[in-house]
């Protein structure tokens, strides 16, 4: 507990630092994945290329994937880039898959109501495919941050920054109360973070909430 | 730089230090691991899944919630707490490894259609024989997906393992990286890759082998295939005879 008091400035560094490595990379998943679901959901060889390359790099450990990016990259063997493209490429290969599922969830009702109203296809997956998606979306962004989150520490074995640092340093110099601080602080976060996410989801979908209350209105 | 050319290099394959070892190492950690973590979690999902209480949805939200627990800091906890050698890395590679198969027996065994069970009950089955011929036989493809996700699981961390002492292909990164030699690091990573997903293979063979033809086509969800139509589909002339 001292060592945590002590070193208040450095945890709080470490932290900001573990956000930005690990957020960054759900977002640009997130940009990513959502052309190529709708690629997948389209096409049946989209379907099949996207479900076995996915399930192939989702196979693929952490740790693996941080240090030989660079051979593919070409970037130095320590860049914060490599996490940073690293964490994104899980980020893809978790969500292409849920949002392929989600948008070919999409009732053909709606889908062919929101046609005849004369909604373009470009406007329609904007505007109707792609909201009626979020609650499976965000169930995939939930699993992808929190995976995200834990993810970074594993790069401070070979050197990445974030509060993966204090689990290496805590077990070179052998204190304990830095380690099962970096643990909590982890926990807390991938928390906070998962919170936001739910309560995010639930501003941007008004409707399911609403529908509930009519649903609880009928009964009584 | 040449970065296959360490991989290539059949000097570094042989040896006490070589590919052939470290590869001989890791599978062995991997092995024991998921046969403890299997006698384990496969009795006790079954048991908690087929005594279809209530109580057994903390297993399922206890696997999911592990997703978040950072594998890095369990791992140096423990050996700071155990000491180095191989028993604090098989607790953390078991604390890993046990929830995903636990959690997907037990889905398992819920999931199992209703119908079926009673079924079985109704031909004079009793608990055992349903529980041994009924509900593991079509909960295999969830059982089998927990433990796909579990052998992931424990090679992964198994290679950052080796930060705490222990061997496994993990070493060629960590040596890799204190040596400056990038190319026997990035050998060493694609090694990592190249098992995770010949595992992983291995098991999606083994599924197709294992799980009855009559789950493959539809493993879950609504659309079974029924034997009796539901009295919708009847025909007219159906009901009049």
């Amino acid at each position: 507990m001292t060592w945590v008091l002590g070193n208040l400035p450095l945890i709080g560094d470490l932290l900001v630092q573990h956000i930005v490595f690990s957020l960054v990379p759900v977002v640009i998943g997130l940009v990513l994945a959502i052309p190529l679901g709708w690629l997948a959901d389209r096409t049946r060889a989209g379907r099949t290329i996207v479900i076995n390359l996915s399930g192939l790099l989702y196979t693929i450990p952490s740790l693996a994937l941080f240090v030989f990016l660079p051979a593919i990259l070409g970037t130095s063997i320590l860049d914060p880039i490599n996490v940073i493209v690293a964490l994104s490429v899980y980020t893809v290969a978790l969500l292409v898959r849920t949002i392929a599922d989600a948008l070919s969830a999409v009732p053909d009702l709606v889908v062919n109501s929101a046609t005849a109203m004369g909604f373009t296809p470009a406007r329609r997956f904007v505007g109707v495919d792609l909201p009626l998606a979020i609650p499976v979306i965000v169930a995939g962004l939930r699993v992808a941050a929190v995976s995200s989150i834990s993810l970074v520490t594993v790069g401070s074995t070979v050197g990445f920054g974030g509060l993966g640092r204090m689990f290496t340093d805590g077990f070179q110099r052998v204190i304990t109360a830095e380690i099962i601080a970096g643990i909590v602080l982890v926990l807390v976060l991938a928390l906070v973070v998962d919170t936001l996410l739910v309560q995010g989801g639930k501003a941007l979908t008004p409707w399911e909430r609403a529908g509930e209350t009519v649903r609880r209105g009928v009964e009584a | 730089m040449n970065y296959l050319g360490w991989l290539v290099d059949g000097a570094n394959w042989g040896g006490p230090q070589g590919i052939t070892q470290r590869l001989i190492e890791h599978l062995g950690y991997t092995a024991l691991t998921m046969v403890i973590a299997l006698v384990v979690a496969v009795p006790l999902g079954a048991w908690i899944g087929h005594r279809s209480t209530s109580t057994g949805g903390f297993v399922v939200s206890g696997a999911n919630g592990l997703r978040a627990l950072p594998t890095l800091g369990l791992l140096v906890l423990l050996v700071t707490w155990i000491g180095l050698g191989f028993t604090g890395p098989l607790i953390a590679l078991l604390v890993l490894g046990i929830p995903p198969i636990l959690a997907g027996t037990y889905a398992g065994i819920r999931n199992v259609d209703r119908a079926i069970v009673d079924a079985a009950t109704g031909m004079g089955m009793r608990g055992k024989d349903v529980l041994l011929k009924v509900e593991l036989p079509n909960a295999l493809p969830l059982i089998i997906g927990g433990i796909r996700s579990s052998l992931l699981q424990v090679v992964s961390t198994a290679t950052i393992a080796a930060y705490v002492g222990l061997g496994g292909l993990g070493r060629f990164i960590f040596d890799g990286l204190a040596q400056r030699d990038f190319p026997q690091m990035i050998g060493g990573s694609i090694l990592v890759a190249v098992l995770a997903v010949a595992l992983d293979l291995v098991f999606g063979g083994l599924q197709k082998l294992l799980v009855s033809p009559g789950l493959q086509a539809a493993p879950r969800g609504p659309r079974r295939l029924r034997a009796v139509p539901s009295p919708k589909q009847q025909t007219p002339a159906a009901e009049a005879a």
